[in-house]
């Protein structure tokens, strides 16, 4: 996969070890531009250190990988001058205000004062930050420092943007309106790179990877992730299953062949069941365990169940292999 | 395209807008080396006068009275009291009231009318050195200052060979004189390494200093956008001690006060690098604290400001050249008390200078190889 005219980022095959332990195993992926890339995991699984050696913070201990076509390895500098990165902990000073925490990014990149003011004057109508203009970064709540990092994190127009776990901590009203920036954003060509935990923002993305110790277990649109044979075992069929006991439901669905796995979701239970078990003949059994099924309908597996899925594959295979190897969960 | 400097302007714009939101760290850290030099100004004298003295005069007759205004007379000593059995005369010294005992024998006078010696016991109190030292020589110079008038009355002769000591620089020997130079060269770090010792662990702290590193900012412009709206503080802070020396203490400049001026820069420099290179190490304020309080008492001992490097033991007179603060103690002392001027100091502004890029240099290597892994 070499980098072309449409790859915003290109890894592969990029290993980090620290001492002997291994953060990242030969992961390899490609971010097309203009892409919002999901990149997910558990803490600990070495999101942050993937994006610490594409921003050429950490040496690769092997393999290669370039962004926005420049080799990280041969140019970091390079690399850095042309993303933006905003941090979880959104890296403002909090004793200066919005203004003066724009233009000290600004002349970190090196803008020119014409171009700085007019960057500025454009980032503040587009994030909307000119009533809190004047005000200390301090002084902002959660959400408007989040838009404000992200300004400081565009100012120099980079094409691409690394977010790392940029809703953590926000009110669902400003994680929503995030997100509506970004796909803004995305639609004028700017290509993202967006860690986080939340299954409904992976849902958004457009390209989706999942990090699980090191190692990437999931790469691919969310429909396709959704469509794979690993998650959808041939003669299974997802469905959601309503009732109003659902712990109690839970319990007796376990007990019930036909049923390969059960989880509850909300009011509900989401269930992997056999081809040849009728929804009838479900709804007669859980009756005779007095649980009155309000509804059962067929369900698309979601992403959560796409990796947890596959997280459980994958342990089972490094157990099938070498036992030593095993994560240290 | 790689400029080293690459952000300097940035984060000295920065770094400029910090020091004026946190205007009240900035007016302590200028003004409370001011109070601790009236307070050390006004409070130390280094000269050892008015000694307290206890006597048991067992003689009581006129030699013996003339010997006591001798010491008397002398500033050396103060006659606290009078005591009158060897018990008393312990005692004074053993309660801490008096740090000289004199006793003079019940045969003083009459020894001396014979043409015979006399003894006359001092006890001195050896627990503070400089004080033991001076009550000894004094009380020596007195004993043979009256033996020599004793024995030269009963003749015609003259005093054979006279010594004229001359003090230079300091002829009145005030203490301030000698004492506000050296004291200037501590009370700076009050400004430069506390204050820089601060700025990195700061944003280590706030989570800024990784985002830093995701831009193309470059260790030393980092650095030295950090490290220079210090340098100006600092400058600021020697011309107001400078000038309480001058004014407040009377402590006349015999140098050119501008080369003193411009001979501060390499030790606010090297202060300040020091700092860097703290806040680099530290893992938190309280640590970078830690450290910086490290540099001060190695600067008030081994720099010569206390104790003359002359007579340091062979080890810790090495040591005292690693001290940034025996450079410019010796620059403040040359100029303010000695006169001294460019050519018998360019050495130290050097040393000084070349100490402050080094450490600089280990600071932003640090950067490289520790701070962006961790």
């Amino acid at each position: 996969m070499p980098a072309t005219e449409t790859t915003a980022i290109t890894a592969q095959h990029i290993v980090r070890r620290f001492g002997n332990f291994t953060a990242v195993d030969d992961v390899s992926f490609t971010v097309q531009k203009g892409e919002i890339f999901g990149f997910l995991g558990p803490n600990g699984s070495g999101k942050t250190t993937v994006i610490k050696m594409l921003t050429g913070l950490l040496p690769l201990s092997g393999g290669s990988a370039s962004v926005q076509g420049i080799d990280v390895h041969a140019d970091p500098e390079g690399v850095r001058e042309n993303i933006g990165y905003m941090s979880q902990n959104f890296s403002l000073y909090g004793d200066l205000t919005v203004e003066e925490n724009l233009t000290f990014y600004g002349r970190i990149y090196g803008l020119d004062p014409q171009r700085l003011r007019r960057r500025i004057n454009e980032i503040v109508q587009l994030n909307g930050l000119a009533p809190y203009y004047k005000r200390l970064a301090a002084q902002l709540s959660g959400g408007w420092k989040q838009r404000l990092a992200l300004g400081c994190a565009m100012l120099h127009e980079p094409k691409l943007i690394f977010l790392d776990e940029p809703t953590a901590g926000i009110d669902p009203v400003a994680r929503r309106q995030l997100w509506d920036l970004l796909f803004d954003l995305s639609g004028h060509g700017i290509t993202f790179f967006v860690t986080t935990h939340y299954m409904d923002e992976a849902e958004r993305c457009s390209h989706v990877a999942y990090i699980y110790f090191g190692k990437v277990i999931a790469d691919g649109t969310p429909d396709d992730l959704r469509e794979l044979p690993e998650v959808n075992p041939s003669g299974t069929y997802r469905v959601e299953i309503s009732a109003p006991h659902v712990t109690q439901a839970l319990r007796v669905a376990r007990t019930i062949p036909g049923i390969r796995s059960a989880t509850i979701f909300g009011q509900s239970i989401h269930a992997l069941i056999d081809d040849n078990l009728d929804l009838d003949h479900l709804r007669a059994q859980l009756l005779t365990h007095d649980i009155a099924v309000a509804e059962i309908r067929p369900l698309a597996p979601s992403l959560e169940d796409v990796f947890v899925e596959l997280t459980f594959r994958h342990q089972a295979q490094q157990a099938n292999q070498a036992a030593p190897e095993a994560p240290l969960a | 395209m790689l400029n080293p400097f690459r952000g300097f302007g940035a984060v000295f714009y920065k770094e400029t807008l910090h020091v004026r939101r946190d205007f009240a760290t900035l007016f302590f850290s200028l003004i409370i080396p001011i109070l601790q030099m009236l307070l050390l100004g006004y409070g130390i004298d280094t000269n050892i006068r008015q000694i307290n003295t206890v006597v048991y005069n067992a003689d009581g007759r006129r030699e013996s009275r003339e010997l006591l205004d001798r010491f008397k007379n002398s500033d050396t000593f103060h006659i606290y009291r009078y005591v009158t059995n060897d018990h008393d005369l312990n005692d004074a010294i053993i309660s801490g009231n008096c740090r000289v005992g004199v006793k003079i024998p019940v045969d003083y006078s009459d020894r001396l009318l014979h043409q015979m010696g006399a003894q006359v016991l001092v006890l001195i109190d050896g627990s503070d050195s400089s004080v033991a030292g001076q009550a000894i020589n004094v009380s020596t110079a007195i004993g043979l200052d009256e033996s020599l008038r004793r024995a030269l009355a009963s003749s015609d002769s003259f005093f054979p060979v006279e010594m004229r000591p001359k003090i230079l620089f300091n002829p009145d020997s005030r203490s301030p004189n000698f004492f506000l130079p050296g004291l200037t060269a501590v009370l700076l770090l009050n400004v430069t390494t506390f204050l820089t010792a601060f700025s990195i662990v700061r944003e280590k702290e706030r989570g800024t200093l990784e985002q830093l590193f995701v831009t193309p900012v470059r260790p030393m412009g980092l650095l030295l956008g950090k490290l220079l709206p210090y340098l100006f503080i600092g400058f600021f802070e020697l011309l107001m001690i400078v000038t309480a020396m001058r004014f407040l203490f009377a402590v006349p400049i015999h140098g050119n006060v501008f080369l003193l001026a411009f001979l501060s820069l390499p030790y606010i420099f090297v202060s300040l690098s020091l700092g860097i290179l703290i806040s680099s190490k530290a893992t938190s304020q309280a640590h970078a604290m830690q450290l910086a309080f490290l540099t001060i008492l190695p600067s008030i001992f081994f720099s010569g400001y206390i104790f003359p490097r002359e007579t340091m033991p062979k080890f810790f007179y090495v040591i005292s050249y690693f001290v940034p603060a025996t450079y410019f103690i010796n620059i403040t002392r040359g100029i303010i008390l000695r006169g001294a001027g460019w050519i018998h100091l360019w050495l130290d502004a050097l040393a000084l200078f070349a100490m402050g890029t080094i450490l600089l240099i280990v600071a932003a290597r640090r950067f490289h190889d520790k701070v962006i892994t961790a």
